[in-house]
């Protein structure tokens, strides 16, 4: 009986539309508007409705915020996962920088009693609460493990014949005891995801390592950080791709401005949303192309 | 030149959110993995080590400590399971705390406290946002100076503008 009941329930929850606050960041809405505008357009497509996330604020950063003060870090991302928790709604993100926050501070406070107090202590300064309620999904997961391959392939009506470097990026799949979503070390998903427009998705050497960018380094260290990209630059360019698809706005910015610093290198860099709004045939127009440093001439 | 041993700075380690600093017994499977340290002087393992041995003063004045990515390669490579991120997080809490920071990323965290956000707001994104049919000016705190008043009693209560000197 009570499997019954929990059956019917789980059923009439998949055929609900699945409905998310739109959590924009920093980089997507203030660098590469594009990557916001292509995932709306995309989701609307897909039959996911995404609600404005209003009042929120940079997740906050865990590279810089994090390493400065955990415990700002942490009452910054309540503040947020509050703010969805009122609205009645899960969180949707398109960076691998605000996924990594805001999943990290929901897995640490919605199983935690006592540090939700601590942070409620805080969010009471502003009247607000949070009752450890919020889920946080990645675009790419919403997309895969909900939306599912064939309805996406379904949707391709402009099949892309291209040879794609996939990058995941560090903060989708690690690290694994918050989200298990593929093994980090040899991961399918996005690989399968990129295919699914009919591109094909290339094999090189070192395919998991960082961009450089996170941590902090780009922003002190640039040296440094350009030299996890150029290393992962060659691999591509050894391997043949042509362009390069990813899920991160900071690893995209990373690529994108990182090949016009070193020179020589000039794969078009896509995050996936607007890889699936060229494969479905939206208009190029829309893809907030001019703000890309590297060309994207398809 | 002997260096005093501060027998409390594992503990401030684990009080900030290192609670595995102990568990390391010193395999260097994170240096091996480390991709930063294929490029740098970064050596994951002394690093935990010099933790451990209560190198309190060496650790937190290191430039080293701050070349870490957060790619977490190490913390899921590690086989005693060991959260080396969390770990170096800490330690730059702690760095931070006695007054250790960089100027770049001071001036992020300077962003944060101005805007609410780590990248700030220009014309020409304004205009490349207006001709997707995007609001010009994100719906977040950008756009409500209530929510930026409720995001700045946060930081007021974490203190955060003082760590960062602002």
């Amino acid at each position: 009986m009570a499997e019954t009941k929990s059956k019917s329930k789980s059923k009439a929850k998949s055929k609900a539309k699945a409905k998310y606050a739109f959590f924009l960041g920093c980089i997507a809405p203030l660098r590469y508007p594009g990557i916001e505008k292509s995932t709306r357009d995309v989701c609307n497509a897909l039959g996911i409705e995404l609600v404005d996330f209003e009042d929120a604020s940079c997740c906050p950063a865990p590279g810089v915020i994090k390493s400065f003060d955990r415990k700002t870090w942490l009452a910054a991302a309540a503040r947020n996962l509050a703010l969805a928790e009122k609205q009645g709604v899960n969180i949707l993100t398109i960076c691998n920088g605000c996924y990594g926050s805001l999943a990290d501070a929901a897995h640490e406070l919605n199983h935690d009693e006592e540090l939700r107090k601590d942070v409620n202590a805080i969010l009471a300064e502003i009247g607000m609460e949070y009752k450890g309620g919020t889920t946080v999904r990645h675009f790419a997961d919403v997309l895969f493990n909900d939306i599912g391959m064939n309805a996406i392939k379904k949707a391709v009506t402009n099949p892309l014949e291209l040879k794609v470097a996939t990058f995941y990026g560090c903060h989708f799949l690690k690290p694994t005891d918050v989200k298990y979503l593929d093994d980090p070390e040899n991961p399918r998903m996005l690989d399968d995801m990129v295919e699914a427009t009919g591109a094909s998705s290339m094999f090189r050497k070192d395919k998991m390592m960082c961009c450089g960018a996170g941590g902090g380094l780009r922003s002190e260290f640039s040296d440094f950080a350009m030299k996890f990209t150029e290393e992962n630059l060659k691999n591509m360019k050894d391997g043949g791709a042509e362009a390069i698809v990813d899920i991160c706005p900071f690893c995209h910015l990373q690529f994108d401005r990182g090949q016009q610093e070193l020179k020589g290198y000039d794969m078009p860099v896509l995050h996936l949303s607007q890889l699936y709004a060229l494969a479905m045939g939206m208009d190029q127009n829309d893809l907030g192309l001019d703000a890309h440093k590297t060309p994207v001439k398809l | 030149m002997t260096a005093t041993p501060d027998k409390e700075f594992v503990n401030e380690i684990i009080a900030n959110g290192g609670e595995t600093v102990n568990m390391c017994f010193q395999c260097g499977t994170c240096t091996a993995s480390c991709p930063s340290g294929r490029q740098t002087s970064f050596r994951t393992r002394q690093l935990v080590r010099m933790a451990q041995l209560g190198m309190k003063d060496q650790v937190l004045s290191s430039e080293e400590l701050w070349y870490c990515t957060t790619c977490y390669t190490c913390t899921e490579r590690c086989p005693r399971k060991v959260a080396i991120v969390d770990i170096l997080i800490a330690m730059r809490n702690l760095a931070v705390a006695s007054g250790n920071m960089f100027e770049g990323h001071k001036k992020t965290a300077t962003s944060l406290i101005k805007s609410g956000h780590t990248v700030p707001i220009n014309d020409d994104v304004k205009a490349q946002r207006a001709a997707l049919g995007l609001a010009e000016v994100p719906p977040t705190v950008l756009a409500s100076d209530k929510a930026k008043k409720d995001f700045d009693k946060i930081l007021e209560a974490t203190g955060f503008n003082k760590i960062v000197g602002e």
